[in-house]
């Protein structure tokens, strides 16, 4: 089926199985590979991208049903003025190891605090404890969640 | 963009640089370093190093080792820049190929990139330094000796002058090369990079989620493909029906392939090609195929523990070390303690699912984009499989999603090589899920102890026994199932029997970080809480009074010693960090917790804080006092380390995830089932402090892990007065 899709405010039209995942929309059709894959099964989070502004798993979203909807990848999250303190503070804490969760990741942080600003320590958790991080960079996240926030962090 | 070396590929162990001028740059310096044979080198070998100085005066440093996250692509150009003196801001870092002939070992294992780069990576980059300063001495006609350098300048103080390096190029080519092993280095307070706190230099292209993995490789016609893969490792194809998979819109081949994990001319997986993975992965039930599998069907998870009990309690199959008499010494003993414990198979669970794009050229060679911890033993294997030279394949290195020592083993390239001989002239990229993945590790293997200690009258301990466990056959471990035959105390105690038994598995096994030692500092320090317990101590002090007198212990590794000072250093360090008395805590379920253990070169000692309240252990703090050496590299990478292999050491002894087999086959394979630690477990702080010695630096990929697993088992004992003898450590 063709469907319209608006990804980083940019209209773009994709030829594909209605069930076909938005995460492999992203990756083959768009050649977006920001947006990575982890386990297919919505645990691990890597997938991350906003739909409408709320944190979606990209693997567990058929492509029919973000037809219409603004969808806000890595590639496109600094437009956004929340996602562009997320990303800054990422550089500035220095947040991945391996790297390979962190789109994901600054995708739940951005989702967080668009909700929150200024999240709790339980508010934290609540919004990042769908995203696994295998190399454990959590200190770090935490970390540059406050930073992006303006709380502060610490030492 | 690879590097464009010049550099003979010969094995030739003479040291030196040269300099060239080269288009597109002012000046290339190509150091050629003869490396002595050791831990972490096979055998002698060179070691390339390039920095190439560009007309405007950028710095171009060649990365050579494989980026699992450990930092290694900031951290090894760090040393070259600091010693060309030049400023952080104005180098660029450039991943090189895959090439040991050229570039040395290339290996993302075994901590050992940090001592063995450490002074080759310095020499290289003071040679190109004092080759410049050469040509502004004779420029100026002045002694070199005046001269400094700075940010990439020349600079004459008394002449009031200075000239960039870019400016120097064509002069300094003409200079004679310094000879590397003689070239000055730098003192340790003259340093200004190295020592001094470095962001990764990808993380600017990470956040934006520019494609640098493995995964994201994109290439003109490129094509996908998924497997089909015989549940039971080692199981192979009997027959298969691919009718309808070849009927359907976007395949374009399905072959048959081995992933090198079962027996030498059999095939073990299906690839099924075509134009995109998400289509051909969704085909995979479509293709009917018939294992044979007779010979695995009867592993199971149930099976090991059965047979490690009857093991156990027979006579021991083989002698790992000996010295004295240990069953005279138990004998005359004051106190005898046993014990058993044991940990389970353990999955890597690398968050990119393992993958390699291959692509086969018409003339039979092959070109990679892999993710490969290890693309020499990659080279190897495919040149093995495939019936080709080694000089025929060539590897380009991306950036690894996590490896943790799965990627040391090469079975997505060897499979790769297979899916892209069937399609000549287009790449093919082959990509696991995640049940793939969890189902065709190189696991952790399994292990049981059976432990037996005696103290004098004094508390000494004096004797002491393990009866090891293990996966192997004909007689030997199999990988990464074997245990140092000088594990602590053993290495002291002067009655030590070790024993081995072996058990079978068709499951294949590897490298986990801090291979070993992650199960047997757990199993060690677990047991010697006890025997601090039954000597009427506490660990640290009994650590303290069995290491004994500062000296060196000698370790399977020739290069490798066991200092007993350093080692002490770093106990009485982080006791007085966590201010540990021995005491217990006066608030009901809490419990404090110590481990020690040294691997890969680090001595580490942790303390662990935990509450335990409604049978769940709560991690509050960890203290962890590490001796890594006389220079920390880049602290914020190294904190960095230390505090993710601390957490993931928590992952191992907290998070329920041991991999279950049945039937043959592995079960545990989503990450409902083989969890991963989330944020919650997260301790709520972790202190680290480094003991610095005179010794030069050595690897932090992995030793902080080992040390936190008995710590927070001891904590737990602390807490709840429960001895948990067994991975992942559960209360009820």
């Amino acid at each position: 089926m063709s469907v319209v899709l608006t990804v980083n405010r940019r209209k773009r039209t994709v030829e594909a199985d209605a069930d076909k995942p938005l995460l492999w929309v992203l990756r083959e059709d768009l050649d977006m590979p920001g947006t990575k894959f982890g386990c297919g099964a919505g645990l691990c989070g890597a997938c991350t991208v906003l739909l409408d502004g709320q944190a979606v798993r990209s693997c567990q979203t058929p492509i029919a049903e973000a037809a219409g909807k603004q969808i806000t990848t890595i590639e496109g999250v600094t437009a956004l003025p929340i996602g562009k303190k997320v990303v800054d503070a990422w550089i500035k804490i220095d947040v991945p190891q391996c790297g390979y969760c962190q789109a994901g990741q600054i995708m739940s942080a951005t989702a967080l605090l668009t909700a929150t600003p200024k999240p709790s320590a339980d508010d934290i958790l609540g919004g990042m404890n769908g995203n696994i991080c295998r190399c454990a960079t959590y200190v770090r996240i935490e970390q540059a969640i406050r930073e992006a926030a303006g709380l502060e962090t610490k030492a | 963009m690879s590097a464009p070396l010049t550099a003979q590929p010969a094995m030739s162990r003479r040291s030196f640089i040269a300099a060239s001028l080269a288009s597109g740059a002012a000046i290339t310096f190509e150091a050629q370093i003869a490396l002595a044979a050791g831990p972490g080198i096979p055998e002698a070998a060179v070691l390339n190093a390039f920095i190439r100085i560009a007309a405007d005066n950028t710095v171009i440093i060649g990365a050579k080792n494989p980026e699992i996250g450990q930092g290694i692509k900031t951290m090894l150009p760090m040393l070259l820049a600091d010693e060309l003196d030049v400023a952080w801001e104005q180098v660029q870092i450039e991943q090189t190929d895959a090439n040991d002939k050229i570039y040395g070992p290339q290996v993302a294992g075994g901590s050992n990139a940090t001592p063995v780069n450490w002074l080759p990576a310095r020499q290289a980059g003071a040679a190109a330094r004092a080759m410049l300063v050469g040509a502004a001495a004779a420029q100026w006609g002045v002694d070199a000796a005046s001269l400094k350098t700075s940010a990439g300048r020349v600079i004459d103080s008394a002449g009031g002058r200075s000239a960039t390096y870019a400016s120097l190029a064509k002069a300094a080519a003409a200079q004679p090369a310094p000879e590397l092993a003689k070239v000055a280095l730098k003192k340790p307070d003259q340093f200004h990079i190295i020592g001094t706190p470095r962001k990764g230099v990808d993380t600017p292209k990470i956040v934006r989620g520019e494609p640098l993995f493995g995964i994201d490789t994109r290439l003109p016609g490129l094509l996908h493909a998924a497997i089909v893969k015989c549940p039971l490792i080692g199981g192979t194809l009997a027959s298969h029906d691919d009718a309808a998979v070849k009927a359907s819109p976007g395949v374009m081949a399905v072959v048959p392939i081995s992933s090198g994990q079962c027996a030498a001319g059999k095939q073990d997986a299906v690839a099924i090609v075509g134009t995109s993975w998400w289509a051909v992965q969704k085909l995979r039930e479509k293709l009917v195929v018939q294992w044979d599998t007779a010979a695995q069907q009867g592993f199971s998870t149930e099976l090991y523990a059965k047979k490690a009990a009857e093991a156990l309690g027979k006579a021991a199959e083989a002698t790992l070390f000996k010295a004295g008499d240990a069953d005279a010494a138990l004998s005359r003993a004051a106190k005898v303690i046993t014990a058993d414990y044991s940990y389970p198979f353990l999955a890597h669970a690398t968050l990119e699912p393992q993958n390699c794009t291959a692509l086969w050229h018409a003339g039979g060679t092959l070109e990679f984009w892999a993710p490969s911890q290890n693309p020499a033993a990659g080279r190897k294997d495919v040149a093995a499989m495939m019936g080709i030279a080694p000089d025929a394949i060539t590897i380009h290195m991306t950036r690894i999603g996590g490896g943790f020592g799965r990627r040391l083993m090469n079975d997505y390239m060897v499979m790769a090589a297979q899916a892209a001989k069937a399609l000549p002239g287009r790449p093919v990229k082959l990509l696991f899920d995640r049940t793939d993945d969890l189902r065709n590790d190189y696991y952790r293997p399994a292990g049981w102890h059976r432990f037996t200690a005696g103290l004098d009258a004094a508390g000494a301990l004096v004797a002491f026994k393990d009866h090891f466990v293990t996966f192997g056959a004909g007689g030997k471990p199999l990988r990464a199932a074997d245990m140092p035959a000088s594990e602590f105390p053993a290495s002291v105690v002067p009655d030590t029997h070790l024993t081995q038994s072996f058990l079978t598995t068709n499951l294949t096994t590897g490298w986990l970080r801090a291979p070993t030692s992650n199960a047997m500092a757990f199993v060690y320090q677990g047991f010697m809480d006890e025997v601090a317990e039954a000597a009427g101590t506490d660990l640290p002090a009994l650590m303290l009074r069995t290491l004994g007198a500062p000296r060196d212990l000698p370790t399977e590794r020739p290069t490798v010693v066991f200092s007993t000072a350093r080692a002490r250093a770093v106990i009485e360090r982080v006791v007085a960090l966590a201010g540990w008395t021995g005491q217990p805590s006066a608030v009901p379920g809490k419990g404090r917790g110590f481990g020690f253990y040294f691997s890969h070169r680090g001595y580490f000692a942790e303390v662990v804080d935990v509450t335990v309240a409604d049978g769940v252990v709560k991690v509050d703090k960890v203290w962890i006092a590490g001796d890594i050496g006389s220079q920390i590299i880049n602290p914020l990478n190294a904190e960095h380390q230390a505090q993710g292999a601390a957490i993931d050491g928590l992952a191992q002894a907290l998070v329920w995830q041991p991999v279950v087999q049945k039937a043959g086959a592995v079960q545990t394979v989503t990450f409902s089932d083989f969890p991963l630690l989330r944020m919650d477990a997260k301790p709520a702080e972790i202190a680290i402090s480094w003991v610095k010695s005179d010794y030069p630096p050595t690897g932090l990929g992995e030793p902080t892990l080992p040390p936190v697993i008995p710590a927070v088992a001891n904590a737990i004992r602390a807490a709840t007065g429960k001895r948990l003898r067994a991975l992942p450590l559960q209360l009820s």
